[in-house]
């Protein structure tokens, strides 16, 4: 399998010259940097225009799209942090994405204790029958998905988005969590059943705080997930108070359509929480987004 | 680790434990079967019959959404547009992001700074991905307008064009995905004995010679596991393309999600949209069992 596959990959090989491991030095090393620096540019490039060009007047942009504004016109900015509007999408997708976590860690907690602790008729039938979640994304049952909430009479609500967004991570919650509880040592439920403790204390007690990284790592990849949803929000809510940030922003987007400077404001505010969530906590969600697929 | 992991409880089944599993397992069971099992089952019902979505599926026309599928150009065009992405994101985005891995697990000044720079576009949402990118290839502001206007050409409308709208989707997706990939290779590489590339170091292995029969290797399980997100990612792509083009112009960047979006949610052909996710679906579980048997049974 493997040849065919890695032809491809020469070229940035041959660019990358340093194996790993080895401290650059001299001109190689000077020619390495200065190639992450040029890519770094490239990457923060729209991310940098997309704040600055918040500051300017349209004029000014269109004449000068990735310098120091002419004059800062910081009312752009102002205008939007002071409406209500900005603060409720953000308010609404903190409240999806809380519950949506929230609910995640308690039910998938719950049922992955069930299937690395106990034996019943049929254990291995249910955990795989979970694990098909793992197999498709949300988008291909969509409007199923959509009819049944509608029935339901959550359309328009948070529980619409928020119950379907749990239902399609406990694949991967459960089986994260899994894995994890199965690697505590045994001996540490015989003790616990030694000493009178049950498997309700053993579970919150016990299991529920030596885990904490891998409850964390679910957390992270829930948060970020909801987060940032977009398909669910956009067939479930219909009202503009209920809108999660991704849809106001492109309401605000298509309300403002020629207005870039307005747009580009809003949509910096709005990824702001995330920027600044991602330089506090980077190493955990790096650790939490990557480590949840490795081990997914 | 502790060798007691691998050997099953053999613990009869107490009272306790009957109360555990009747209280912890059912609300697991209920919400996915409600929310995930029922609808895709639903999907491959509602795929046999021509429904507004309203009242009860009747009227029954076999397979015949699949065949409008088939003869529907923007559905085959949007076929060809997931594969697309498909073959950019392994042939271009994974090396790249491989290639830039090297650079960065090594000691270069900075190089916790550089994986940050370039996993940040990851964490943003797609939709702001593709909304911003909207604005860099905007024909009179931005990245495209600036360019023009400095070479003094006229104003050039990427997103307005059959023939370039979609490299503009797949810029985007590289520029989105390759850090998490990087992220990826970054720790498959810190994973790596050191001992063995000294080793060939001292046998006088080129740098060349290390990479393609060290490096490589050590690194398959991960590059496994990254060409199955990228498959899975861009198969169910479609929150950028929203912002960035609606799936136009003339309909021809559309992917199979987004085509469903279009052409079955927002007109409530509950049918034919279900067939559309059932087709995606097959694709998904194929790819799915398919790759996992292949390729990633010794991981």
């Amino acid at each position: 399998m493997a040849d065919t596959s890695y032809d491809v990959i020469p070229e940035a090989a041959a660019a990358a010259h340093q194996p790993s491991g080895h401290a650059p030095h001299g001109l190689g090393g000077i020619a390495i940097f200065g190639t992450l620096v040029v890519l770094a540019a490239i990457v923060l490039v729209p991310v940098y225009a997309t704040i600055i060009d918040g500051f300017k007047e349209l004029g000014d942009f269109q004449s000068n799209p990735f310098g120091l504004p002419h004059v800062w016109v910081w009312r752009n900015y102002w205008d939007i942090l002071t409406s209500y509007r900005y603060w409720q999408v953000l308010g609404n997708s903190l409240i999806m994405a809380a519950l949506t976590v929230a609910l995640t860690l308690a039910v998938s907690s719950m049922a992955a204790f069930t299937f690395a602790h106990l034996r019943f008729f049929g254990d291995r039938f249910l955990l795989n029958y979970l694990q098909l979640g793992l197999l498709f994304p949300l988008a291909t049952a969509i409007l199923p998905l959509f009819i049944r909430i509608r029935d339901l009479g959550l359309l328009n609500s948070y529980w619409g988005v928020i119950l379907p967004q749990v239902a399609f991570s406990l694949a991967m919650g459960v089986l994260l969590m899994r894995n994890a509880f199965k690697q505590l040592p045994n001996e540490l439920l015989d003790a616990a059943f030694m000493d009178g403790c049950g498997y309700f204390r053993f579970f919150f007690f016990v299991t529920l705080p030596l885990v904490g990284p891998i409850l964390s790592t679910v957390a992270v990849i829930s948060f970020v997930g909801s987060w940032n949803g977009y398909l669910l929000p956009l067939v479930v809510i219909n009202s503009d108070s209920k809108y999660p940030w991704t849809l106001g922003m492109m309401a605000y987007q298509g309300e403002y359509t020629t207005a870039w400077q307005l747009v580009l404001a809003f949509i910096t505010l709005t990824i702001l929480p995330a920027i600044l969530m991602f330089l506090m906590a980077q190493r955990y969600i790096v650790a939490g987004l990557t480590a949840g697929a490795v081990k997914g | 680790m502790v060798q007691t992991t691998y050997v099953e409880p053999a613990r009869r089944m107490t009272a306790n434990g009957w109360a555990t599993l009747v209280i912890f397992l059912p609300p697991a069971l209920l919400l996915f079967t409600v929310f995930v099992a029922l609808p895709m089952a639903e999907a491959a019902w509602y795929g046999f019959f021509n429904w507004n979505g309203y009242g009860r599926p009747e009227k029954f026309i076999g397979l015949k959404n699949y065949g409008y599928l088939i003869d529907n150009a923007t559905f085959v065009r949007s076929l060809i547009n997931n594969g697309l992405i498909i073959a950019v994101s392994l042939l271009v985005q994974l090396p790249f992001a491989l290639g830039v891995a090297m650079l960065v697990a090594g000691r270069v000044p900075g190089a916790a700074w550089f994986r940050m720079i370039f996993f940040l576009p990851y964490v943003l949402a797609d939709v702001a991905a593709g909304l911003i990118w909207h604005f860099m290839f905007d024909g009179d502001y931005g990245l495209v307008g600036a360019i023009t206007h400095g070479l003094g050409l006229q104003p050039f409308y990427l997103l307005a064009s059959k023939d370039w709208a979609f490299s503009a989707v797949l810029i985007v997706v590289l520029w989105k995905y390759f850090g998490f990939h990087m992220m990826l290779y970054v720790a498959g590489l810190q994973g790596i004995d050191k001992s063995l590339l000294e080793a060939a170091e001292m046998d006088g292995a080129s740098p060349w010679q290390r990479f393609w029969h060290i490096t490589l290797p050590q690194l398959g399980p991960m590059i496994r596991l990254s060409i199955f997100f990228s498959v899975i990612g861009a198969l169910q792509l479609f929150d950028v393309i929203v912002p960035l083009t609606g799936g136009g112009p003339f309909e021809t960047t559309n992917t199979m999600v987004s085509f469903l979006y279009y052409f079955g949610v927002t007109r409530m052909r509950a049918g034919f949209g279900s067939a559309v996710g059932v087709v995606l679906f097959i694709i998904c579980v194929t790819f799915a069992f398919g790759y996992r048997r292949l390729f990633m049974r010794e991981d």
